[in-house]
């Protein structure tokens, strides 16, 4: 195999729409050299590939960034670092200016003014948002990017992070990398649980299933401090297409309504979770199908519907053409599989209001972050913010430190074993299915209404103890096989800690995501708890942390 | 959910390649791109936006209620054309502007 070693002050793992704004801040206030580690190209990696068409963080005139943190503290029923929240909250507007000035077109009134839908979203065009920030890197003299990178691990000693190892998932280079400080963000993890369309279109996922949980697997393996993983999210969607439904009920103001022609979303509530607990209990009762009523719109909204499809989900486009549109039939409507996310819940890396993470030198941002739910678009970009302006001023703090050799012949030996292994009997397709069967199962997937009971737990820990065992023996023909296996291996870790999580809430918080058949209420007492978790010598260790702790008043800003 | 790359029209440019958020998209040893993981792919549409020979189609699998119809993007102007080629023969086309936001 060949070997390069490279070097940086900071290395950002993951060109997404936080570590791409996180380069932005870093270039704009130093010289530092970053250099960003990408496993796809930044042109469209990440959450924005197909783009989006509202900004849903923003503070309209009137509202305070408080309003935002009171409101992503509800739809969380209180699971939340309200320090995290405000930090990121006071930054909404001018992250959304710079958006602008790199081309972003966002709707205005006749006083120049944007147009809101609802109080904190604004309305956009937002079909090349991904290519305008990549286009915004690349032109920074002291940013490297290099595209199809898969970054693996972390070198870590003494709870302290001075590199990372990964390799070229074309080019087949090992790449050993040291750097003063490392910002992580890699987004969440989707594909943990047997997807809504198993079959030929199994990647027709709400989130991106190119987003494994690479930097949630690494920071685990690390022996970071990581929280919320039992805070899943389920995205009420499209049936088929998975596209968004935000945009016909919010936007066009479509209600819920079952097979019987009943609007239901009234009586279950708002919120996210609940929005998705009523389109369940609707099913679960015989009154399905669900729908968005959209049957009779105007012919202007319909032809506005389409276009705004085709700038962030152009299948539903699709779809409307081939088999009949919004005007003359409503909008199927369902629940996803579960996916782990710190953008929209809360679950991510344990960090300080800096985005430190509990191991020294290593900053988080977007999905990856923990704590702090509802960032959207703009919320990513102000952590990116965050995590930069913090990773620069460690760097100046911290000489480079050399990485042991041992350490990298210990990594190369793993990836090179995946190399060499014989033919065994199963494949890495096989386990990844094996995996989201498990989790499906036996971890609150679709197949059990997202519900699950602790006996269950047991099994799906025992299940994917051994798929980790016989993921040992896998074998890769090339370097994308190679990153096949060590995605497979990511979300395995990543399981282990879900279940360990959903085991440790003895509760049922949030009906829409979760359902604990054993603790089927909520318990006031975990009402004021995190629960977090480290690794440490091999075992999931539960620590459950007082929420006041990061509760902020008014006279401490 | 997936690309379908016609060979014949495919110019080797290599730009459905190089922005594929999954990778999916390798060159054949005759210099032009073909999908190697069709059922891994996302539908973001990135590589049907890059094509300048509309050489890359997309289309919904069957098991989401795909009907054979096949979408491909033609630059017109400043506006981007979607042409969805109906799988009953019929032509549509949506024109999208850059410039103009989503109004909802």
């Amino acid at each position: 195999m060949v070997i390069e070693k490279l070097q940086t002050d900071i290395l950002i793992i993951g060109g997404g729409t936080a570590g791409c704004y996180a380069a932005l801040t870093i270039a704009e206030r130093s010289d530092a050299n970053v250099l960003i580690c990408e496993k796809a190209n930044i042109k469209r990696s990440g959450c924005l590939a197909a783009g989006v068409n509202a900004l849903n963080a923003y503070i309209t005139d009137g509202h305070t960034p408080r309003d935002y943190v009171e409101y992503a503290k509800h739809d969380a029923d209180g699971i939340v670092c309200e320090d995290l929240l405000l930090s990121m909250s006071e930054r909404l507007n001018s992250v959304t200016k710079k958006l602008e000035e790199l081309g972003l077109v966002i709707l205005k009134d006749e006083n120049g003014k944007y147009v809101s839908r609802g109080w904190r979203n604004i309305k956009i065009n937002g079909e090349n948002i991904k290519p305008l920030l990549a286009e915004a890197v690349e032109k920074l003299p002291n940013v490297s990017v290099m595209n199809r990178i898969n970054i693996t691990n972390l070198a870590v000693e003494n709870n302290r992070v001075f590199g990372a190892f990964g390799f070229g998932i074309e080019s087949g280079i090992f790449y050993i990398i040291e750097a003063k400080a490392i910002i992580v963000a890699t987004g969440g993890a989707a594909g943990l649980y047997k997807p809504r369309n198993p079959g030929f279109s199994r990647h027709k996922t709400w989130y991106p299933p190119f987003n494994t949980g690479a930097g949630y697997a690494m920071g685990i393996r690390a022996g970071a401090e990581m929280t919320s993983f039992e805070m899943r999210f389920i995205a009420l969607r499209c049936k088929d297409t998975i596209a968004p439904t935000g945009t016909l009920a919010q936007g066009a103001g479509a209600k819920q309504v079952n097979s019987l022609g009943e609007i239901y979303e009234n009586e279950y509530g708002l919120t996210t979770s609940q929005r998705v607990f009523g389109t369940t209990s609707e099913n679960l009762a015989g009154r399905g199908p669900c729908y968005l009523q959209t049957k009779g719109i105007s012919a202007d909204l319909e032809s506005d519907l389409m276009k705004a499809y085709l700038n962030m989900a152009p299948s539903q486009t699709l779809r409307w053409i081939e088999s009949g549109s919004p005007l003359r039939q409503n909008v199927e409507i369902e629940g996803t599989e579960p996916y782990i996310v710190g953008g929209h819940t809360a679950s991510g890396y344990w960090v300080d209001d800096n985005r430190a993470t509990t191991v020294e030198g290593l900053f988080a941002c977007g999905d990856v972050a923990g704590g702090c739910p509802q960032k959207y678009v703009t919320g990513a970009l102000a952590e990116g913010e965050i995590a930069g302006i913090s990773a620069l001023g460690y760097t100046g703090l911290r000489d480079k430190k050399e990485i042991p050799e041992e350490l990298a012949a210990k990594h190369i030996a793993e990836a090179e074993k995946f190399l060499s292994n014989g033919t065994g009997l199963y494949s890495t397709e096989q386990l990844e299915e094996a995996m989201q069967t498990v989790m499906d199962s036996y971890a609150g997937g679709i197949g059990t209404g997202y519900s699950f009971n602790e006996k269950q737990l047991d099994i799906a820990e025992e299940r994917i103890s051994r798929l980790e065992t016989l993921s040992n023996e896998l074998r890769a023909e090339d370097f994308h096989e190679l990153m096949f296996i060590y995605e497979l291996r990511e979300r395995l870790t990543i399981c282990e800690s879900v279940i360990a999580h959903l085991r440790a809430r003895r509760e049922t918080r949030w009906a829409g995501f979760s359902h604990n058949l054993d603790h089927k209420e909520k318990d006031e007492k975990f009402g004021k708890l995190f629960v977090n978790s480290r690794l440490e010598n091999g075992e999931i260790k539960i620590i459950l942390r007082d929420i006041s702790k990061r509760q902020v008043r008014d006279d401490e800003r | 959910m997936s690309v379908e790359i016609d060979r014949e029209k495919c110019v080797g440019c290599r730009r459905c390649h190089d922005v594929c958020p999954g990778s999916l998209i390798k060159i054949g040893s005759d210099g032009k791109a073909f999908i190697k993981y069709p059922k891994d792919c996302w539908g973001c549409t990135s590589c049907v936006k890059e094509c300048p020979a509309h050489a890359v189609r997309f289309f919904l699998g069957a098991d989401i209620g795909g009907m054979g119809s096949v979408l491909h993007i033609e630059k017109n102007g400043e506006l981007l054309d979607w042409v969805i080629e109906r799988y009953d023969g019929e032509n549509i086309v949506v024109s999208v502007d850059p410039k103009e936001s989503n109004k909802y």
